[in-house]
C-alpha cells in the first residue's frame, strides 16, 4: 500500500499536505481500501471553518457511510469540484486527484499531533 | 468460526473476508459495483456454501412440513422449489427458506446460514412420527450462477437441457462430472442457477464453471454484491428486514402465506392479523437526494417517525439510494412521500413499486 512520505496522518486515516500556511487533505489509500466503492462525497462549504479532529464531511460508499475528521482547524478555500461528479477519484488516486478540501491553517502547531508516515504505517499494519 | 470449502480459493483470490452467520466469507474480490454489473450484464458466481440444507424424509414429510411452514407444500411436484418461511406461534419468524420436492416423502429444505441450528432445534421440536430430519448442510457445497450469461456459461458443463428448466424448477444430472442438483433459483433477479453438490468436488466444479464463463467475462461475486443485487429486486434478508419480530404479511409475504392450506405453526395469529389490518407494512423506498439509507435509519412524515430503514444501500443500477423499511399502514401506499433522517438531516424520498428494478 502507497503512504507517501510527505504527508501527515491522523488515526481516522485522513492525510494532510501541507504547501506553506494552506494544506490540502483527504483519506488514505488504506481508508479507501476499507470503504470500497466510494459513491458519494459530502463537503463542507467554502469559507466554512473546520475544526481540528472534529467532523468536516461524509463518505458514503456501497455499504458504509464514515464521518471524515479534520487534520488540523482552518477555513476551508476550496473543495474539489471533481470527486462531487466522480467520487470513484478516491479510491482510484486517493493523494492526488482525490484530495478533498484546501484549507488555510489556523494553528499549525496541531501539525505536530500527527503521525508521519512511519507511525502510520505501524497504525495500519495492526 | 467456519469455512466453507471455497475458502481458500477466496484467499488466493485476494477477497476481503468477513464474519458472516459464523463463516468467514469473501464480501468483495475486487469491487461491489463492478462484481453487481458482472451479475447484471454477464455472468457471476457466489460462494454459497454457508447456507444450510436439511434434508426431511418419510411417511409424514409433507404433514411435517406443511405444519411447519407458511407456504403449500401439497402444491409442489417433484422437481420444484418453493420460497416459504417457518414462523413463531407468535407469528414471529423463525427463517425463510425453500423447500425442494425431491420426490415423494423427500424433500430439501435450505435455510441461512446464520439460523441453521435455531432452524433445525426448532423443526425438531415439531417433529412428528415418521419423519426423518438430517442436517446435510456440512457436506454439501453450493454455488450460485446468476446473470444473462449464467446459462450459457453451465450449458457446456452439462447434458441436462438448462433451457427447458423452469423458474423455480430443478433436476440432478451432471455438470463437470460430478451429479449435483442443478436448480433455476437465485437472489437475484437474474437469469441463474444454484448447484448443490457433495463437498469434496468443490475446488474442481469452481475451476469448471470459470473455465467454461471465461469468454463471457465471468467474475466471483461477494456478499456486498449479492446484498445489493437482492435489494434492487426486493428481495427481503432475514436478520435484516424479516426476524422474530416481523410476520409475513406485514413483510409483503402474503403471496407466499397459505393461509386457507389447513393448520401451521402462526396461522391463527396471522389469520386474525389479517383480519384486522395490519399496522405497518415493509415498503421500498427510493430517495431523491444524493444520500443513502441505511439499516436503522428513522423514517419519518412531516417530521414524525412512521418507521426505519431495515436494509438500504446505493443501487448500483439505478445510482442513487435504495431502502427497504417498515412504514405505518396508512404510509404505505407507492408514491406516498416521506423523508429519511439521514444522519441528522430529512432527506426526501417516497414509496416505491418493488422491484426497484424493473427487467
Amino acid at each position: 500500500m502507497n503512504f507517501p512520505e510527505k504527508l501527515k496522518y491522523t488515526k481516522d486515516h485522513e492525510w494532510i499536505r501541507v504547501e506553506g500556511d494552506v494544506g490540502y487533505i483527504g483519506i488514505t489509500e488504506y481508508a479507501q481500501g476499507e470503504l470500497g466503492d466510494i459513491v458519494f462525497v459530502e463537503l463542507p462549504a467554502i469559507g466554512k471553518k473546520v475544526e481540528f479532529s472534529q467532523a468536516f464531511g461524509t463518505v458514503e460508499a456501497v455499504k458504509a457511510v464514515s464521518d471524515l475528521y479534520s487534520p488540523v482547524s482552518g477555513e476551508v478555500l476550496e473543495v474539489n469540484k471533481k470527486i462531487q461528479d466522480s467520487p470513484e477519484l478516491v479510491n482510484k488516486d486517493p493523494y492526488e486527484q482525490g484530495w478533498m478540501i484546501k484549507v488555510k491553517i489556523e494553528k499549525a502547531s496541531e501539525l505536530d499531533s500527527l503521525m508521519n508516515v512511519d507511525a502510520y504505517k505501524k497504525l495500519v499494519a495492526k | 468460526m467456519k469455512r466453507t470449502p471455497f475458502y481458500e480459493i477466496h484467499r488466493q483470490l485476494g477477497a476481503k473476508i468477513v464474519p458472516f452467520g459464523g463463516f468467514e466469507m469473501p464480501v468483495q474480490y475486487s469491487s461491489i459495483i463492478e462484481e453487481h454489473k458482472a451479475v447484471r450484464s454477464g455472468v457471476g458466481v457466489f460462494d454459497v456454501s454457508h447456507m444450510g440444507e436439511f434434508t426431511v424424509k418419510g411417511k409424514n414429510a409433507l404433514a411435517f412440513l406443511q405444519r411447519v411452514t407458511v407456504n403449500d407444500v401439497a402444491k409442489l411436484i417433484p422437481g420444484q422449489a418453493q420460497y416459504s418461511a417457518m414462523c413463531y406461534d407468535n407469528a414471529g419468524i423463525v427463517d425463510d427458506l425453500l423447500v425442494y420436492k425431491i420426490a415423494n416423502n423427500h424433500f430439501m429444505v435450505v435455510v441461512n446460514a446464520s439460523n441453521i441450528d435455531k432452524d433445525f432445534q426448532w423443526m425438531k421440536g415439531h417433529l412428528m412420527p415418521d419423519v426423518e430430519l438430517r442436517d446435510d448442510s456440512d457436506s454439501i457445497a453450493l454455488l450460485a450462477i446468476q446473470g444473462p450469461k449464467s446459462q450459457s456459461t453451465l450449458q457446456k458443463l452439462t447434458p441436462v437441457n438448462l433451457s427447458s428448466l423452469q423458474y423455480y424448477h430443478f433436476t440432478q444430472g451432471s455438470v463437470g462430472g460430478v451429479e449435483m442438483i442443478i436448480s433455476r433459483t437465485g437472489y437475484t433477479g437474474e437469469l441463474g442457477f444454484e448447484i448443490y453438490f457433495p463437498v469434496a468436488h468443490a475446488e474442481k466444479i469452481w475451476k469448471a464453471v470459470f473455465e467454461a464463463g471465461k469468454e463471457f467475462g465471468i467474475a466471483p461475486v461477494g456478499l456486498g454484491a449479492r446484498d445489493t443485487l437482492r435489494l434492487e429486486m426486493g428481495f427481503c434478508l432475514y436478520g435484516n428486514d424479516i426476524d422474530q419480530t416481523t410476520n409475513t404479511l406485514e413483510a409483503g409475504l402474503g403471496w407466499i402465506t397459505k393461509i386457507n392450506k389447513g393448520d401451521f405453526i402462526g396461522k391463527p395469529v396471522l389469520e386474525k392479523a389479517k383480519a384486522e389490518g395490519l399496522g405497518r407494512k415493509l415498503v421500498g423506498i427510493v430517495i431523491e437526494e444524493k444520500a443513502f439509507p441505511r439499516h436503522g435509519y428513522t423514517i419519518q412524515s412531516n417530521g414524525t417517525s412512521i418507521g426505519s430503514v431495515t436494509s438500504g444501500t446505493f443501487s448500483p443500477s439505478l445510482e442513487k439510494g435504495i431502502a427497504l423499511g417498515y412504514v405505518t399502514a396508512a404510509s404505505a401506499s407507492v408514491g406516498y412521500p416521506l423523508q429519511i433522517d439521514v444522519r441528522g438531516k430529512a432527506v426526501p424520498g417516497k414509496v416505491a413499486a418493488l422491484p426497484f428494478l424493473k427487467k
